[in-house]
């Protein structure tokens, strides 16, 4: 394999690796988005809630990692299951930016109490594949890398299976396409909202506990759900399979961008990607355009 | 309770029509002018940064409370104003003409950015300004020839015709100036038909398209004047701020400045100035009842951030016509008194009102 090619295909699998993070953390966005209409700006906050509490669990309390991740994505769906119930619910019926508000709320007061409980500094925490590689035709891959990459798949596919074919699920489906319709049919719609939150918020803790390895366990950590959001915007609002789509490309572009294009624009590339798109598709790429009631 | 009598058509056209309202301005006229006489440096100082933000807070108030377009983007604007301004203090640009000329080229990027933006709405436009944001700080990072990048630029001290303005009490004064006449400019705009289209944009773009309201143009223009606005007052805030960084201008304060606009009401522009005026002190606030809270909770980092989210929170679920909505119902009360019912503003509940097509 010539260098130039070695390169690049390191770069697709960094950006592969990267992309999971930022899918697996669109996928939560749009979980809450489709039920509730709510774009969940604290999503990137109960990422960073739950990493710390994983650090918590494995370098406090000693717990082993696969026992940290669980518990970690119980009090996650816990937490954003309160969170829809006492706080979001308030606010059905209200015009969209409320929501958007109320979430930036919400992420302010996270944030607030993530310093306030753990103090300003950063840290980390080990893994059964810390410091591991795999060595692939020239292509070095570290194995934390490869479990994220798993594991996103795991999640999503568990999800797919979880919306087709379980009662719950069919009726969380059915609670996002006619709210009135599903609870003349006996769906507890409210109930179900909020288990969708529940869910939102299992996605984000398995993100923030595989994420904050790779980086630091950090209140920054919360930055990863703007990248998420162009994901999402560039897949087009609304659909699973977008949101992945959306952020496989950002990872990759980053990753190209880094190499290929001036220093300084990896950082940006992702969001001038973004305004082109949808400069030229007003929906996304994968969106459908409708048309709005009057 | 208020009548108008109009004896003349002229009547019609005055921004403060009663006795009573002339009285209030006017004391509070002459308060803000005999402040800087009573009040300590320190305070003149944090007086003339409300009213920076005041202007901030106008600015985006144009666009998201009248014409309804929502931007997470605001900060750009301001740093845009603030390295414009600066930059061209220092090749020796007097102030008077630097600083509405840092206005108008930020109300040139508002073009470049209202463009791509009109094509987009609701949460797609949100992320089109936070992406245009952080694209924008991140050049200013990096255009070191110009901006100094992320070691900084000096502003020099402000001066007209020789004569320095550098002091509290005359930067107080700038800024009052300039707050003023943004605040009449956009008052009597606001009732021209431009922004009568703004609100007509804002409550139904398809009702507005019909009565021959050219909807695109109005958007564009509401981003062109937003950010002209904005702009003004970041080239106030250089100076206030005395050495321009990159890291100022963050995706925070962009969000500092829409809650300005949301928790002093959508729709207002004495919403716009009451949340500026709150967002802005409640830092000088916080530190100030710190010594009185326990020594562990004052320690905390963190403290901040979660009250700036516990307010925007309270003011959403409980208040979302914002502190001018609040203080309509009050006069309301207090002017009808023994006759107020309780629910003249009770807004009805709409369950399932869906921005998707269905």
């Amino acid at each position: 394999m010539s260098a130039s090619l070695q390169i690049f295909a390191q770069l697709t699998v960094n950006g592969i690796a990267v992309g999971a993070v930022y899918a697996l953390v669109a996928l939560g966005l749009v979980l809450t988005y489709k039920a509730t209409e709510v774009l969940n700006f604290a999503h990137g906050d109960l990422l960073a809630l739950s990493a710390f509490i994983a650090w918590g669990l494995i370098t406090v309390l000693g717990f082993s990692f696969w026992w940290a991740l669980l518990s970690t994505v119980l009090i996650a769906a816990m937490v954003a299951y309160c969170i829809d119930a006492l706080i979001v619910r308030r606010i059905v019926g209200q015009p969209q930016f409320a929501g958007v508000m109320l979430t930036i709320a919400l992420a302010f007061m996270l944030r607030g109490l993530i310093s306030m409980g753990f103090g300003p500094e950063s840290r980390s925490y080990p893994t059964p594949w810390t410091g591991q590689t795999t060595h692939l035709g020239g292509v070095a891959i570290a194995n934390l890398q490869l479990v994220i990459v798993g594991m996103s798949l795991v999640v999503t596919a568990l999800l797919l299976i979880f919306f087709r074919s379980t009662r719950l699920g069919v009726a969380m489906q059915a609670a996002s396409q006619n709210q009135l319709a599903a609870y003349l049919t006996g769906v507890r719609v409210k109930r179900i909202n909020s288990l969708v939150w529940a869910l939102a918020g299992a996605t984000a803790a398995v993100a923030g506990v595989l994420l904050a390895p790779i980086t630091l366990v950090d209140v920054s950590l919360w930055f990863v759900v703007l990248k998420a959001l162009a994901a999402l915007v560039l897949g087009g609002f609304g659909s699973i399979a977008g949101a992945i789509v959306g952020g496989l490309l950002i990872g990759l572009i980053e990753q190209y961008a880094g190499v290929y294009l001036p220093d300084g624009s990896k950082d940006i590339v992702a969001y001038v990607v973004l305004i082109a798109v949808l400069t030229i598709r007003p929906h996304g790429l994968l969106g459908e355009a409708h048309g709005k009631r009057v | 309770m208020h009548f108008d009598y109009n004896t003349q058509h002229r009547d019609s056209f005055a921004l403060l029509r009663h006795t009573h309202q002339r009285v209030a301005y006017g004391l509070l006229a002459a308060i803000l002018v005999l402040l800087p006489w009573v009040l300590s440096k320190f305070f003149v100082g944090e007086l003339a940064y409300v009213f920076i933000l005041c202007i901030a807070s106008l600015g985006l108030m144009v666009l998201t409370g009248y014409t309804g377009q929502v931007s997470l983007g605001h900060a750009a604007f301001l740093a845009v104003g603030a390295y414009a301004h600066a930059w061209m203090l220092s090749k020796g640009v007097p102030l008077l003409v630097s600083l509405p000329a840092s206005g108008l080229l930020c109300a040139a990027f508002g073009l470049v950015l209202g463009v791509p933006a009109i094509r987009v709405s609701g949460l797609y436009l949100a992320m089109v300004t936070l992406a245009f944001s952080v694209i924008a700080t991140h050049v200013i990072g990096h255009w070191t020839s110009v901006t100094g990048g992320f070691t900084g630029l000096a502003v020099s001290e402000p001066s007209v015709a020789g004569i320095a303005l550098g002091g509290p009490k005359a930067f107080y004064f700038l800024c009052l100036g300039v707050l003023v006449l943004v605040l009449l400019g956009l008052l009597n705009l606001l009732r021209s038909g431009l922004g009568r289209a703004f609100l007509g944009v804002r409550d139904s773009e398809a009702a507005a398209y019909s009565l021959g309201i050219p909807v695109g143009r109005v958007k564009v223009l509401a981003f062109v004047l937003s950010a002209g606005v904005t702009g003004l007052a970041g080239a106030l805030l250089a100076h206030h701020t005395k050495y321009l960084t990159p890291d100022a201008f963050t995706l925070i304060l962009s969000m500092e400045l829409v809650l300005m606009v949301v928790i002093g009401g959508l729709g207002s522009l004495r919403g716009a100035v009451l949340g500026a005026i709150l967002i802005s002190l409640l830092p000088t606030f916080i530190s100030r009842i710190k010594p009185l809270l326990s020594e562990r909770l004052a320690s905390q980092f963190g403290l901040e951030t979660f009250i700036f989210g516990f307010i925007l929170a309270v003011f959403v679920l409980f208040e979302p016509t914002g502190i001018n909505g609040r203080w309509l119902k009050l006069r309301a009360m207090v002017e009808a008194f023994p006759l107020y019912r309780r629910d003249t503003f009770k807004r009805s509940k709409r369950y399932l009102k869906s921005e998707r097509y269905k």
